[in-house]
C-alpha cells in the first residue's frame, strides 16, 4: 500500500519534471512579468494616490467642496443611470431574441452589435455632432424649437450609452446560446406565462453575467471621455462629467485637484475589479471568467 | 402554412420573439446604425478629390503613420509581455497572483482621462520613472515615445485575457510525451505548446491593435500634440471639429472607421481561425 502511494507520488514528481522548468528560468519568467506590470500598472495605479495626496488631506479634499466637481459627480451618475438601465432592457432583449430563436441574419447582428466597441469615441461623438449640431440635419429645427442636445445633458447621456450599447448584451448572448431553450419551452408549456418563464427560469440561470454586465457597462459609462469630450462643450459646472472635469484641472495646472478627482474615478475601476473578481468566483470559470469584455472583439466565438 | 415565416425564423414554441427583436433592432439602428451611417452621408457631401486631398494632406498621413505605427509596435509589445504575464499566472504559483490577475484588467476599468494624466505624471522627466530616463537621453512624455506608453497601457490585458484560456485548456500529456521523446523543454515549447497559442495570441495583438488605433483620452495627455509629430488621428479629428471643419473631422473619420472595421473583420476570421483550430481536436 504504501509503496503504492510512493510510487505515485514519485510518477508525479517526474511528470512534473517533464513540464516544469528549471528554477532560474521560472524565476527569470515571473521578473519580467511583473516587471513589466510593475512599470505599467503597478507604479501607475500608486502614482494616482501620490500625486492626489502630495500636499496633504486638506488639499486632497478641496476640489470635493468646489460645486463645478458636485455638479461633474451629479452629471456622471445621470449619466450612468439613464444608460446603464436602456442598454440592460436592449441587452436582455437581444439576447433572448439571439439564444431562444433561429432567424436569418442572426450572426450578422451578433457581429454589429459589437460595433460601439470597436470605434474610435471621438468618432462615436462625432456622429451625435453631424446630427445635432448647429450644422447638423436636425440641427436647425432644434434651435428653432430651442432644445439643446450637443453641448448639453442630451448629448451626454446619448454619447454615454452608444460607447455602452454592447456591455451587457455580449455577456449573455454566449451565455444564454449556451444554456439552449429547454427549461424555457418546459416552463411555457407547463402553462407559464412568457414573463414569468422570463423571471423563475431565466433570470436564475444568467443572472451572475447579467450583474457581470451592469457592472462593466456601469465602469464605463462613469468613466468614458473621448466621445463625451467631443459633444459636451466643456462648459464648467454644467456639462462637464468627472473624466472631462479631471481633464480641465490638469489643463488649469491644478495637478492636485485633477488627481484627487481621478482618485475617485480610480476607486470606482478598483470597486469594479472587486466585483468582478467576486462574480467570477462565484459562477465559476466557465462562464466568461476570461472574457476580454472591454474588447473590441467582434460577438462570441461559437 | 406560411412560407415566409418559415424562411425568416424557424418555429418556436417560446413567446416574445417579435417584441425582444423588434425593440433590439430599433433601439440599435436608433443609437448606433443611423447615426454612424450619417458619417459616410457627410462625407458624399465632398467630391472625390476634395475627399481625397483631406485625407492625404501631409498632417493627416503623419497623424496615421504615428497612430497605426505606436498601435503596432504597442501590439508587438503586449504580443510578448502579455504570453509571459499569461504564462506565469497560469503556470506558476507565487504571492499575489490572484491579486496580479485581478489588476491585469485595471486598463479595462480605468477611464482614459485617468490613465492619460497618470502616465504623463510617472512618465515626464521629474516623474517617478521618467527622472532616470531622462539622464540616459530618453524623453517618454511630450514625445510620439510617450503615444507609445499609453497605447502599450491600453492594450495590456487583450492578450494575456486571450492566451491565458488557451493555456489552461493545454492538454499537458502532449507536453510530457514531447519530453518523453526525447525534446527539450525549449522544443517542447515551440513545437508542442507555441503552435496551440498562435490564433489565440494573434487575436490578442489584433485586438490590442483596433482598441489603440481609436484611442483618444490616454494618449492626448501624454503626446504633447505637435501637429506633424507627435499628433495622433482621432485628435487631428477633434481639432478639425472645434475649427468647425466638419467634412474634414468627418473625412477623417471615415478612413478610421473603415480601418476599425476592417480590423473587426480580421479578428473575427482570426477568432474563427481559433476556434476551429480548438474543436478540430
Amino acid at each position: 500500500m504504501s509503496t503504492e502511494i510512493a510510487t505515485t507520488v514519485k510518477n508525479e514528481e517526474w511528470k512534473a519534471s517533464l513540464t516544469g522548468e528549471s528554477t532560474w528560468v521560472r524565476w527569470t519568467l515571473i521578473a519580467l512579468a511583473l516587471g513589466y506590470l510593475t512599470l505599467f500598472l503597478f507604479v501607475p495605479l500608486a502614482a494616482v494616490f501620490a500625486e492626489a495626496l502630495k500636499n496633504g488631506l486638506e488639499s486632497y479634499f478641496a476640489p470635493f467642496q468646489d460645486p463645478d466637481t458636485l455638479v461633474a459627480i451629479r452629471l456622471t451618475f445621470i449619466a450612468a443611470a439613464l444608460a446603464v438601465p436602456l442598454n440592460l432592457v436592449f441587452g436582455v432583449a437581444a439576447a433572448w431574441a439571439i439564444a431562444k430563436f433561429e432567424f436569418i441574419g442572426k450572426q450578422l447582428l451578433i457581429t454589429i452589435i459589437d460595433i460601439p466597441l470597436a470605434v474610435s469615441p471621438v468618432i462615436s461623438g462625432l456622429i451625435y455632432v453631424l446630427l445635432f449640431g448647429a450644422q447638423g440635419w436636425v440641427g436647425p429645427w432644434l434651435i428653432e424649437h430651442d432644445i439643446k442636445i450637443i453641448f448639453a445633458l442630451p448629448g451626454i447621456v446619448l454619447a454615454t450609452i452608444f460607447v455602452t450599447v454592447p456591455f451587457i448584451a455580449r455577456e449573455l448572448i454566449p451565455l444564454m446560446q449556451s444554456q439552449g431553450r429547454e427549461e424555457e419551452e418546459a416552463a411555457f408549456t407547463l402553462g407559464a406565462s412568457g414573463w414569468q418563464t422570463f423571471i423563475h427560469v431565466t433570470l436564475p440561470n444568467i443572472k451572475w453575467s447579467l450583474l457581470y454586465g451592469i457592472i462593466l457597462c456601469n465602469a464605463r459609462a462613469m468613466g468614458e471621455f473621448g466621445a463625451v469630450s467631443v459633444v459636451s462643450g466643456h462648459i464648467r459646472g454644467l456639462t462637464n462629467t468627472l473624466p472631462l472635469h479631471v481633464e480641465i484641472l490638469y489643463n488649469e495646472y491644478n495637478a492636485v485637484g485633477a488627481f484627487a478627482v481621478a482618485s475617485l474615478l480610480t476607486l470606482l475601476a478598483i470597486v469594479t475589479l472587486i466585483v468582478k473578481t467576486v462574480i467570477e468566483r462565484k459562477s465559476g470559470p466557465a462562464q466568461s471568467a476570461h472574457d476580454p469584455a472591454w474588447s473590441p472583439q467582434p460577438g462570441s466565438p461559437s | 402554412m406560411r412560407p415566409m415565416a418559415l424562411v425568416l425564423k424557424q418555429p418556436s414554441v417560446l413567446p416574445g420573439f417579435g417584441l425582444t427583436l423588434g425593440f433590439a433592432l430599433f433601439y440599435f439602428s436608433l443609437i448606433v446604425l443611423i447615426p454612424l451611417s450619417g458619417l459616410f452621408i457627410k462625407t458624399s457631401t465632398l467630391t472625390w478629390s476634395q475627399f481625397v486631398h483631406t485625407v492625404t494632406e501631409p498632417r493627416a498621413l503623419a497623424s496615421y503613420r504615428l497612430t497605426f505605427g505606436a498601435s503596432f509596435l504597442g501590439a508587438l509589445i503586449n504580443g510578448f509581455f502579455g504570453s509571459v504575464v499569461a504564462w506565469v499566472l497560469v503556470r506558476y504559483r507565487f504571492p499575489g497572483r490572484s491579486i496580479v490577475d485581478a489588476l491585469v484588467d485595471l486598463p479595462f476599468a480605468l477611464p482614459t482621462a485617468v490613465a492619460g494624466i497618470t502616465l504623463t505624471a510617472i512618465y515626464s522627466s521629474n516623474g517617478w520613472i521618467g527622472q532616470y530616463l531622462e539622464p540616459l537621453g530618453l524623453k517618454i512624455a511630450f514625445t510620439p515615445l510617450g503615444v507609445l506608453v499609453a497605447l502599450t497601457f491600453i492594450g495590456l490585458p487583450f492578450v494575456v485575457r486571450t492566451v491565458q484560456p488557451v493555456l489552461q485548456d493545454l492538454d499537458k500529456e502532449v507536453e510530457e510525451a514531447a519530453t518523453t521523446l526525447g525534446a527539450s523543454r525549449w522544443q517542447t515549447v515551440r513545437a508542442v505548446i507555441m503552435p496551440e497559442l498562435w490564433p489565440a495570441l494573434l487575436t490578442g495583438m489584433a485586438m490590442a491593435f483596433a482598441r489603440s488605433v481609436g484611442e483618444y483620452g490616454s494618449v492626448i495627455f501624454i503626446a504633447g500634440n505637435m501637429p506633424l509629430k507627435s499628433e495622433i488621428t482621432p485628435l487631428l479629428i477633434m481639432t478639425k471639429l472645434e475649427q468647425y471643419d466638419y467634412a474634414g473631422a468627418t473625412a477623417l473619420g471615415v478612413v478610421m472607421l473603415v480601418a476599425s472595421f476592417l480590423l473587426v473583420l480580421m479578428i473575427n476570421l482570426l477568432q474563427w481561425w481559433s476556434s476551429s483550430r480548438h474543436t478540430a481536436r
